[in-house]
């Protein structure tokens, strides 16, 4: 029943990486249990909570339902990539200002979707951010408080870059 | 109105403080009775744990793979209720990969003794017969057998190949379904105990009780109006959006190391010793990040099986469920049967107030109906009461505490009654609940007498506030309102300070942190000792490093974990008295302090500074406390909801949404609000769409997060916070807890906003599409 392993080779939080992966698994698995990279996390394992969100050749997609193979040639980024050098993300800052996490496990999906929204649309509108947040689940702050540092973390951006 | 004009003016100051975008006129002021003045206690310090957790640094239970690992998995029952004829492992551990199994066989016999599970005691024969079916299966979902293999996708196909013989029974899913005499028992050796005494005959009716308070037959004689109606509310789960997780290392000297996620430490430690006869000092458990509870990481479910399948193997054996294992085998809170009837006389009193609940505990008993039944009447002084409580046992997952559990059920019955006699009598239906509030002295139908509360304080913001006088516009629309309690509790708590020689402070504590108690119990540890949060730095440690605490529960935490990091401080003010006092050659009670600053005779000294000096004045400073407090202050809830229903389609609306709660003192207002967004939020989702749909055959046909319908950030609007501060005078500063009455009022307060949207009283939780749209349908029906 052994299955061979597939050799990918791709790009990951600007880095080169390359793995060994089944057929079967997913980016998910490969990202946490081969490359350790458990900052993405598992909530559902079929593409509805959210918690893997990850960015591939700039899109969003769920970790969970790209297989660790299809990621050859890619270029993702992960929550552990978020970060610019020694400093936080606005998105990021912008979290903990506006206390936008309780328990805190769906918080990197929400991060790397709010990071990619607001390189496609510096200054969304509230119902922008929602549409664009609604298949990040979070059980525990009811969102209002990661609406409201969404929108934070726009201003940040727009002040730095002017 | 003196103490009025102050609270405004303490409102605006906390309103300017306030993070976020800045767009506040969706955020009214908050409400400050308690106008004590603290430098740390009431501010909005980043969380310690915020950037591990903002950088995907953070360690959670699922996050852990130690070396040499094995991964199992559980075969669970396909059925509702059946009689197990035999299990055939052969084929699985056949299977390449394949290392372990593990059945009910496999776990010591279960003496007959009661266990403590955390917020309460019950048997442990229900405990094990949970974590692996023995004899019968009694629910879709209930754990049979457990593998370990090499990885988790070869322990998943073992776990399928494993072949069960199954006598099937009829099975019971609902509380009234389950109480008829026809009905198929589920443990033969349940009898009800009825008023305390046990019957001699199994049924599947737990317990039945009452509690009473004067004689409501009078009261409803006396009564112009009575109504009375009856209400169902379906299982609905927790929905934390982490799965249930462990890796258990049951090492050759006999020591069994378990790191999870839970919201016990020493829950885990002290049911798995239990659970597999082994001493507590045996186990280590270390907590790792938790990504959501809400009460049901309380029980223990994978831990002893991954002990088991470690001692088989010799190996670290780690086990996560999948998404559908959460919702068939874990969790849910019961579904719910209540009848209440409300009366009043013309001038508005409530005369009497009567209700019968009774409670789905899934397979084994403990529904929560008895908590459901303290907070029913809560917030009402009525001389006349009786409630009726049954704890029913049904072929559906065990239950498990879910946010004030047993409450919310309760107040969708009463609530909707009470503004029914209030919209009956002609009466606002604020004024109504204000006229007939519980203050300090009212006493509850189980017994005890309120302290001083803050149920009419709430209800004067929610009068106050200008969401309740804002006009509606357009159609189909309407405006509810609701109100909750939730008692909250103590237990147990123990902290300990270290201080550093630059002058920080390590906190060590056992509470497991899953929405910023870190740092709420930080800022009370640096309020006694002068210095910043940000100095105190705090860690949730292994029940080996840390006095015994109970679970993160119960909205005690902040409450009693906080309490005794102000005991250690304390401790730790009086050792530096003492040290400044020989750096100065006199004794400590010399030697004053005050905000960090020791002096005495025109001398100071800062703690920074005296902490660089502990070498030389006596060595180390350390303190620890421990606590078991007895100043529990329970916490009202009200909200005010505005809907619009799709009369075409029965869809529902939140238009806006405002959250009232005293919760004594805000330790760190932003995550205060988030607990009374996030509550109501969940509120909310049982409210309109959350449901166990369950096939004729007792199966569970939407356990996934697709199907199981939680609240998405675009059904919703800014859910707008009201923190009214009644300092509850058995706590040091004055904190009540916050987590779990905000969940009580919401499925109610939109209720009676459908009533008066679209003329129809739902009385049916969910209020979902189908069901409000059928609502509707009728209504016009009769109309015609």
């Amino acid at each position: 029943m052994a299955m061979r392993s597939i050799h990918v080779q791709t790009t990951i939080n600007g880095q080169p990486a390359e793995f060994l992966c089944e057929p079967r698994q997913s980016l998910l698995e490969v990202l946490r249990d081969v490359l350790r990279l458990t900052g993405t996390k598992e909530g559902c394992n079929d593409g509805n909570c959210g918690a893997c969100t990850v960015e591939m050749d700039g899109r969003i997609v769920p970790a969970c339902l790209v297989l660790g193979a299809e990621a050859e040639g890619a270029r993702i980024l992960t929550v552990e990539g978020i970060a610019e050098g020694g400093a936080l993300h606005p998105v990021q800052a912008a979290f903990l200002e506006g206390a936008a996490l309780q328990c805190g496990v769906c918080t990197p999906g929400f991060i790397v979707a709010a990071k990619v929204l607001l390189d496609a649309n510096p200054d969304p509108t509230e119902s922008e951010i929602r549409l664009w947040l609604a298949n990040n689940l979070c059980r525990c702050t009811g969102y209002d408080k990661i609406v409201r540092s969404v929108q934070a973390a726009a201003k940040i951006r727009q002040e730095t870059a002017a | 109105m003196s103490s009025a004009t102050t609270a405004k003016a303490e409102a605006a100051a906390s309103a300017s403080r306030r993070n976020g975008s800045g767009d506040s006129q969706d955020y009214e002021p908050n409400m400050v009775l308690a106008t004590r003045h603290f430098d740390v206690v009431g501010t909005r310090p980043v969380r310690h744990d915020g950037t591990d957790k903002v950088t995907g640094r953070a360690i959670y239970g699922a996050d852990l793979t130690l070396p040499d690992s094995l991964h199992g998995a559980v075969l669970r029952s396909p059925h509702a209720h059946a009689r197990i004829r035999s299990i055939d492992t052969s084929k699985a551990e056949a299977m390449d990969g394949v290392h372990a199994v593990v059945t009910a066989d496999d776990l010591p016999p279960a003496e007959d003794k009661q266990v403590d599970v955390g917020e309460g005691m019950t048997r442990l024969a229900y405990v094990h017969g949970n974590i692996l079916a023995n004899g019968k299966v009694l629910y879709q979902g209930h754990a049979i057998v457990a593998v370990a293999a090499r990885n988790a996708h070869i322990a998943q196909e073992a776990a399928r190949a494993i072949e069960v013989d199954y006598e099937l029974l009829p099975s019971s899913m609902t509380a009234p379904e389950a109480m008829a005499p026809e009905a198929e028992v589920l443990h033969e050796d349940l009898f009800t105990k009825e008023f305390g005494e046990e019957t001699a005959r199994p049924s599947n009716i737990a317990e039945h009780f009452r509690w009473t308070l004067g004689d409501v037959g009078d009261g409803f004689g006396r009564s112009s109006v009575v109504a009375e109606r009856t209400f169902d509310t379906a299982t609905v789960h927790q929905g934390y959006i982490e799965p249930h997780n462990v890796t258990a290392l049951w090492n050759h000297d006999g020591r069994l190391h378990i790191w999870c996620s839970t919201q016990g430490a020493f829950v885990v430690r002290d049911v798995t010793a239990k659970v597999l006869e082994i001493p507590v000092s045996n186990i280590k458990v270390t907590p790792l990040e938790i990504g959501g509870g809400f009460g049901g990481k309380i029980p223990v479910y994978l831990e002893p099986v991954a002990a088991l399948l470690s001692r088989k193997t010799g190996r670290p054996v780690k086990m996560v469920m999948t998404r559908e294992d959460v919702f068939i085998g874990t969790g849910p809170t019961a579904g719910s049967h209540v009848r209440v009837k409300v009366g009043a006389s013309a001038d508005g009193q409530l005369q009497a107030l009567e209700a019968s609940l009774a409670y789905e505990a899934g397979a084994y008993p403990g529904s929560y109906v008895a908590p459901g039944g303290m907070c029913i009447f809560a917030p009402y002084d009525c001389a006349n009461v009786s409630v009726d409580c049954y704890d029913v046992v049904v072929n559906k997952p065990s239950c498990a505490a879910y946010r004030a559990p047993g409450a919310p059920q309760a107040a969708f019955a009463a609530e909707q009654v009470i503004d029914e006699v209030a919209e009956r009598l002609g009466i606002d239906p604020v004024e109504f609940r204000l006229q007939n509030c519980s203050k300090e002295g009212t006493r509850r139908v189980d017994g005890p007498k309120f302290r001083r509360i803050g149920c009419e304080e709430v209800l004067r913001a929610v009068q106050d506030h200008p969401h309740w006088s804002a006009p509606l516009g357009g159609q189909n629309r309407g405006r509810g309102v609701a109100v909750g309690f939730w008692f909250n509790v103590g237990l147990e708590s123990s902290c300990t300070l270290n201080v550093n020689t630059d002058g920080t402070v390590h906190l060590v504590e056992g509470s497991t942190d899953i929405g910023g108690t870190r740092t709420s119990i930080a800022m009370q540890a640096a309020e006694v000792l002068g210095i910043s949060a940000e100095e105190i730095l705090p860690e949730v440690v292994d029940t080996d490093s840390v006095g015994f605490t109970s679970v993160t529960g119960g909205s005690r935490t902040t409450f009693a974990t906080g309490w005794a990091a102000h005991d250690a401080a304390q401790k730790i003010v009086a050792e530096m008295r003492s040290r400044a006092g020989k750096l100065w050659g006199v004794g400590p009670e010399a030697v004053e302090h005050e905000k960090g600053v020791y002096s005495c005779n025109g001398k100071s000294i800062g703690f920074r500074e005296l902490a660089a000096k502990a070498s030389r004045t006596g060595g180390p400073v350390s303190a620890t406390a421990t606590v078991k407090p007895r100043g529990v202050g329970g916490s009202f809830s009200a909200d005010i909801v505005d809907v619009e229903v799709d009369l075409e389609t029965g869809k529902v609306d939140i238009l806006r949404f405002t959250a009232v709660q005293d919760v004594g003192k805000a330790v760190h207002p932003s995550y205060v609000e988030g607990q009374m967004q996030g509550g109501s939020v969940q509120g909310i989702g049982w409210a309109l769409n959350e449901e166990y749909f369950m096939g004729d055959d007792g199966t569970m046909r939407n356990s996934s997060l697709l199907d199981y319908r939680m609240p998405t950030v675009l059904d919703l609007p800014m859910i707008d916070t009201c923190i009214v501060e009644v300092a509850n005078p058995g706590h040091p500063f004055g904190v009540r807890g916050v987590g779990e009455a905000n969940i009580i009022p919401p499925p109610a307060a939109i209720a009676n906003a459908i009533r008066r949207a679209a003329g129809v009283r739902l009385q049916r939780l969910p209020m979902s599409p189908p069901a409000v749209w059928a609502a509707v349908d009728k209504a016009r029906g009769m109309a015609a």
